[in-house]
């Protein structure tokens, strides 16, 4: 059953990550891969979409990978899994807010959670990286012109981003120069 | 019927912000603020700050738990539900229909070359949140000790990154535990 599992695996991601933004990327990317429902390079690229469109990263991943995997009810069953463990948490947590605020294991886990994220989020980073540098693997993919260029635009996004240059115009930049890369050199 | 009411204006307001707020959930954040305290003063700012420090401390997408937060505060479990479908629903819409046009031009040359671009630009975005996530997290030996066992464990082992965060929270729990013994002793 697909729509099962998608719901399965979202309402997973959605339980165990703590943090907002990225810090559910290495779940999804995990989960996401593991399942064989997206390659890193279409992960990638949908990272792009997401941080163009409205809403969280963890929705928009959610309901792309249902709809490509399961079609509408594949959609609605992931957006579905991945809201549901929040919305269940919030609910009970509001009724015992001083307890949960006060309690010590609660604190405990939060101070290992925090330190675990970027940790995860590095990992996840070098997955990326190399799957977008080299996605031919290997040394021989390390002369190649799309690596170079791969490089180039990565290098002067980042400076861009550090910046503070807003993520859609970086995006937009850097998909300039991906045309204008491709037909000059014929990737 | 109050509770349906003021959830339906819970709805259409969390819709509003989930439709016009690029970035996510902490881009949300000051967007509810202003919605929730200002506009329609359903809670206070002291109210609201508690609510993004639970939203902060609990699983989950930081937009979907806020949501959640703030519509069982205002009209209870109805509020909750129709706040939460409310910051959902844009999202939905909007990448359901995209995904048709994805898929469709994916093979065009042109979005090849964009996209070839585009995720080199994806991975400077993500390098810079990370950096924000290290600033943010607390810097102790205990800290930098999980950090890099997770980012090891997962990189070189192959590790589920869900069991990197269950044994972080584990590990959490177990060292303030001993913290709080050698306290006392």
């Amino acid at each position: 059953m697909i729509i099962l599992e998608l719901f399965l695996t979202f309402f997973k991601i959605g339980a165990f990550t703590f943090g907002g933004g990225y810090a559910m990327l290495p779940l999804v990317q995990d989960e996401v891969l593991r399942h064989g429902w997206l390659d890193e390079e279409t992960l990638v690229n949908f990272i792009a979409v997401s941080e163009s469109t409205p809403g969280p990263f963890a929705v928009n991943i959610a309901t792309y990978v249902g709809k490509l995997t399961g079609g509408l009810p594949g959609a609605i069953a992931s957006t579905a899994g991945v809201v549901l463990p929040s919305f269940v948490i919030i609910l009970i947590v509001s009724h015992f807010v001083k307890k949960f605020r006060e309690s010590k294991p609660v604190a405990g886990a939060l101070t290992g959670l925090k330190a675990a994220v970027p940790g995860l989020v590095a990992a996840a980073l070098v997955t990326m990286a190399s799957a977008v540098l080299l996605p031919a693997g290997g040394a021989a993919a390390l002369g190649s012109p799309s690596f170079y260029i791969s490089l180039g635009i990565f290098a002067l996004c980042a400076v861009l981003v550090f910046v503070k240059v807003t993520p859609i115009l970086v995006i937009l930049l850097a998909a300039a120069l991906g045309v204008g890369a491709g037909f000059e050199f014929g990737l | 019927m109050p509770d349906i009411r003021q959830g339906l204006r819970l709805f259409a307001s969390f819709f509003k912000i989930g439709a016009f707020t690029f970035g996510g959930g902490y881009a949300m954040v000051p967007l509810i603020e202003r919605e929730v305290c200002e506009k329609k003063r359903w809670l206070e700012k002291d109210d609201m700050l508690e609510i993004v420090a639970i939203a902060e401390s609990t699983p989950g997408p930081i937009a979907i738990n806020t949501a959640t937060y703030v519509g069982t505060r205002v009209a209870g479990v109805t509020g909750a539900a129709l706040a939460t479908l409310g910051v959902v629903l844009p999202s939905f819409l909007i990448i359901f229909c995209l995904s048709f046009l994805l898929e469709r031009f994916s093979d065009v040359r042109a979005v090849r070359y964009a996209f070839f671009g585009v995720r080199a630009g994806v991975l400077a975005l993500v390098l810079k949140a990370l950096v924000s996530m290290y600033k943010k997290c607390p810097k102790s030996v205990f800290a930098y000790i999980v950090m890099g066992l997770s980012f090891a464990v997962v990189t070189f082992l192959n590790v589920s990154a869900i069991w990197a965060v269950l044994a972080a929270a584990i590990l959490g729990i177990a060292y303030s535990v001993l913290r709080a013994r050698r306290a006392k002793t």
